[in-house]
């Protein structure tokens, strides 16, 4: 086990390289320069602009700026905003719960409705229930988040008025955020109704983030559960008399949740990726929406820092992932 | 019996206190704006949008001078008064006694606002050596506005007098007191931060005279003040601000429609039909200070011909353009300037919608088959909110007297760094203005200095306007300034470097129980003043 995670380990050190190259020359690679942008329609003198490029340290070479980056980053150095001037790090704690509150959520909400619906539709396979499942699963991974995210907005919020349209917490609520994760802090804030209020500003944001997810996860659960239910054990567990709830909910699904797992890993991935048009729309104060900021003012250390940190969460989800396989199933070892 | 007598007066005084403290916070007037953005920073000198503006120097700040609300007026602020020497080149202002800064759980001040925070507030925008100069980020509207080389020093004359001496005589320079970064910061909190060695808090928790104190921010998520109880021109009627940040429009449309605010900045074209019907919602709106334009490079053959100028700009269906690109929510222009501006020449003719007198102007000037490139801006604007397509109708026009275009794009800040090398021959640009007085427009985009390193992308630099523009800065007098004006826009029409197209109409949606408030021609939103009915 030990030499299996150390292994694993070991291979994260050239992915991460690898991610620092590809992020770094991806960034560099948007056209147009941070002051360029700075100045607008003002326009710029030729020589303050080469100017301040040189203050910026932007007029090196790119291999250079490379290595100055990867150098600061081995001492743990993100570098600081070219807009706000703060510690990229720093903003990226600042706004990381917000997204990491509302992903959990969208997990949550994505497998408590994905696993028993894939099962379902597996166990009742060509039934109605079948075609319906997969059919909503099929339009779920194909709706656009943006458009997905105003339809629930407009009908949840504007016609039906159950939810709020936008935000983390009303503005009547003045409340101190310790932690970052809205949840914990109106708990801590003892302010009567700012829980409930945070959790039905969480509500459609999650649906709508857990809703590629949702649908990816009932389908691999599906076809999973399918094969599964073929084996010679279920057979034998049939023939033993076993209730069939207990063959599917103990022999068929432990067995299909391996491919699941990796799914459900891959899916984190997503989440990030989804989170970034998400917290557009519902003006959610996560990294997503920071990205797409720094992408327009071309603010390259926040961008190759904030990049740089979800990729490195992404590989450590997958890493837990592939250890987590031994758990489901003994039969997969580490010890080798 | 004395111990449980004790108990229960405590009781009763904590639970009174906390239903007085509840009380207290539901009668709180509050008012929650969606903004469409998070500021860059808290500090104005710094930044150049109005998103910032509006969230630092309208509430925290207040400047030497301010625009009368609704108009480019100038008013008195922090100075009651100023006296302009006669040669154009001394200003000198009398400071307002008796003004108190901000009082927040970060900065207690000892002393009331006074000659020496305007000298901070300037001398480290102008002083390279000054100790704040590095702090914080650069002064890009500040070198904007070309002050570095105006203002030769500022010198205190006593607690309560300031005086600018500039190089050259400039009439705009008051008004450009009034602009965001001519905010009044406080030196004594700017001295508290650098003893406690955090000089970047200064962009993060602003502290001025303004009229709303900052209380709290959230990127992304909201800005809080509170109503500066002190504030010298009083107390603004409502208790706390928020500002909801929504960067979405449709979802901001919703969010207004919920009450979840009352004012909203930046509705969606589309929406404004359905606010116009909603009861809830008042429209308010306003003509923009701004223009939008198509610009010919007159370095560039054949554009260099002022007739091939004309030719191409009667072939434009302008009315077309602004039904389609403006969805009604624009005016035709015909001068660079918008209406509103004081100076406005309005005894200049449109230029007419005739491609066959465009012809006949394009055989004059001997010019056949002409190919050329449109250069189409690849952002939106308030003064432009639709490039690419304005580009496709300007390419229909042209195609009809037999001018091939083709039309250009680039990524926004390559796009202007382009033109600005004057590499594109005809291209879509605009301008919103900064501080509402002419020279802002015609000297900032016309002029002989921007054709070689400003906003000038017609490369238009014509000694006759240039002495125009150049006098009217120098005077003083208003009547005199707006004669030479009209006359500046009569040789720009007579020289056609652009085709000026439409300037926009500025729409911004409120609840119906917001009072007094006010659209900013200068496109800051301000909340002081606005009140809200039971």
């Amino acid at each position: 086990m030990l030499t299996f995670l150390l292994r694993k380990l070991a291979l994260l050190v050239p992915t991460f390289l690898g991610v620092t190259i590809i992020t770094f020359a991806l960034v560099h690679l948007i056209p147009g320069d941070p002051v360029a942008i700075m100045a607008g329609e003002r326009g710029i003198d030729p020589e303050r602009h080469a100017q301040l490029l040189h203050e910026l340290g932007l007029d090196r070479p790119i291999w250079q700026q490379y290595f100055d980056f990867l150098w600061r980053l081995l001492h743990g150095d993100l570098g600081r905003s070219l807009v706000t001037h703060n510690s990229v790090f720093d903003e990226f704690l600042a706004l990381f719960p917000a997204t990491l509150e509302l992903s959990i959520c969208a997990m949550v909400f994505a497998l408590v409705l994905g696993i028993p619906l894939g099962v379902l539709a597996g166990v009742k396979r060509g039934s109605i229930i079948d075609h319906t499942v997969m059919g909503t699963a099929l339009t779920g991974y194909s709706m656009p988040i943006f458009w997905w995210g105003l339809l629930l907005i407009i009908f949840f919020s504007g016609v039906l008025g159950w939810t709020p349209v936008s935000g983390r917490l009303s503005s009547m609520f003045w409340i101190e955020t310790p932690t970052g994760f809205m949840l914990i802090d109106t708990l801590l804030s003892k302010e009567p109704g700012a829980f409930v209020d945070a959790i039905r500003h969480l509500i459609l944001p999650s649906i709508v983030l857990g809703t590629i997810p949702l649908a990816v996860i009932a389908r691999m659960t599906r076809s999973s559960i399918l094969e599964v239910l073929g084996e010679d054990y279920i057979r034998t567990a049939r023939a033993k008399g076993l209730a069939p709830f207990r063959v599917i909910a103990v022999h068929a699904l432990r067995n299909a949740m391996i491919p699941v797992t990796t799914v459900i890993g891959l899916q984190v991935g997503v989440l990030f990726a989804g989170a970034i048009l998400t917290e557009t729309i519902f003006s959610w104060p996560g990294v997503g929406k920071w990205l797409i900021d720094s992408v327009s003012r071309r603010d390259y250390p926040s961008l190759q820092g904030g990049i740089l940190l979800i990729a490195t969460l992404v590989m450590l989800v997958n890493l837990t992932v592939d250890l987590l396989y031994g758990l489901i199933n003994p039969r997969i070892r580490h010890n080798r | 019996m004395n111990n449980k007598m004790r108990r229960l007066a405590t009781t009763s005084a904590l639970v009174s206190g906390l239903l007085l403290a509840a009380s207290g916070s539901a009668q709180a007037k509050t008012l929650v704006y969606c903004s469409e953005g998070s500021p860059e920073g808290f500090n104005p000198q710094h930044y150049t949008t109005g998103t910032t503006f509006d969230a630092a120097g309208r509430t925290a700040y207040d400047r030497l001078v301010e625009f009368k609300p609704g108009t480019t007026e100038i008013e008195p602020g922090l100075a009651e008064s100023w006296d302009i020497s006669d040669d154009g080149k001394t200003y000198t202002f009398h400071l307002r006694e008796g003004v108190k800064f901000q009082k927040t759980d970060y900065f207690t001040p000892s002393r009331n606002f006074d000659a020496d925070d305007v000298l901070y507030s300037f001398n480290r925008q102008l002083d390279p050596e000054n100790p704040w100069h590095k702090i914080g980020g650069g002064y890009e509207y500040f070198e904007g506005m070309g002050l570095p080389d105006l203002i030769g020093r500022i010198e205190k004359v006593d607690d309560h007098t300031i005086r600018f001496h500039l190089n050259t005589p400039s009439a705009p320079f008051l008004a450009d007191m009034a602009m965001d970064f001519a905010s009044i910061l406080s030196k004594e909190y700017a001295d508290q931060l650098m003893e406690q060695g955090h000089p970047e808090q200064m962009n993060q928790k602003p502290l001025g005279t303004g009229p709303f104190m900052f209380a709290g921010y959230q990127k992304d998520a909201y800005i809080r003040y509170m109503a500066h109880p002190d504030y010298w021109r009083g107390k603004a009627p409502i208790d706390r601000l928020v500002f909801s940040i929504t960067p979405d429009a449709s979802v901001r449309y919703q969010k207004l429609q919920a009450n979840e605010c009352q004012v909203m900045a930046f509705p969606n074209p589309a929406d404004l039909d359905a606010m116009k019907n909603n009861p809830d919602i008042n429209l308010k709106s306003a003509p923009g200070l701004n223009i939008g334009y198509l610009s010919f490079n007159t370095e560039k053959a054949p554009f260099d011909n002022v007739k091939v100028r004309q030719a191409l700009s009667m072939a434009v269906n302008k009315k077309a353009i602004i039904d389609a690109v403006y969805q009604g929510a624009g005016t035709e222009a015909k001068n660079p300037i918008p209406p509103t501006m004081w100076s406005y020449n309005d005894a200049i003719e449109n230029t007419p919608f005739d491609p066959e007198k465009a012809k006949q102007l394009l055989k004059e000037a001997g010019v056949e088959n002409l190919s050329t490139e449109i250069w189409a801006m690849p952002v939106q604007r308030p003064y432009n909110p639709n490039a690419r397509r304005m580009a496709e109708m300007i390419q229909a026009d042209w195609k009809k007297i037999g001018v091939n275009a083709k039309i250009v794009s680039y990524e926004w800040g390559e796009y202007l760094r382009r033109a600005q090398q004057g590499e594109s021959p005809t291209g879509l640009f605009g301008w919103t203005g900064d501080n509402g007085d002419p020279d802002n427009f015609l000297y900032t985009l016309l002029s002989c200095d921007a054709a070689e390193k400003g906003s000038n992308y017609a490369k238009w630099c014509y000694e006759p306007f240039e002495k125009l523009v150049t006098e009217a800065a120098r005077k003083t007098d208003e009547s005199e300034r707006t004669k030479l004006y009209e006359q500046a826009q009569q040789v720009f029409h007579e020289q056609m470097p652009w085709l000026p197209i439409a300037h926009s109409v500025v729409y911004e949606p409120v609840r119906s129980n917001v009072k007094n408030y006010v659209i900013m021609p200068t496109g800051v939103h301000s909340f002081y003043g606005v009140d809200l009915a039971e």
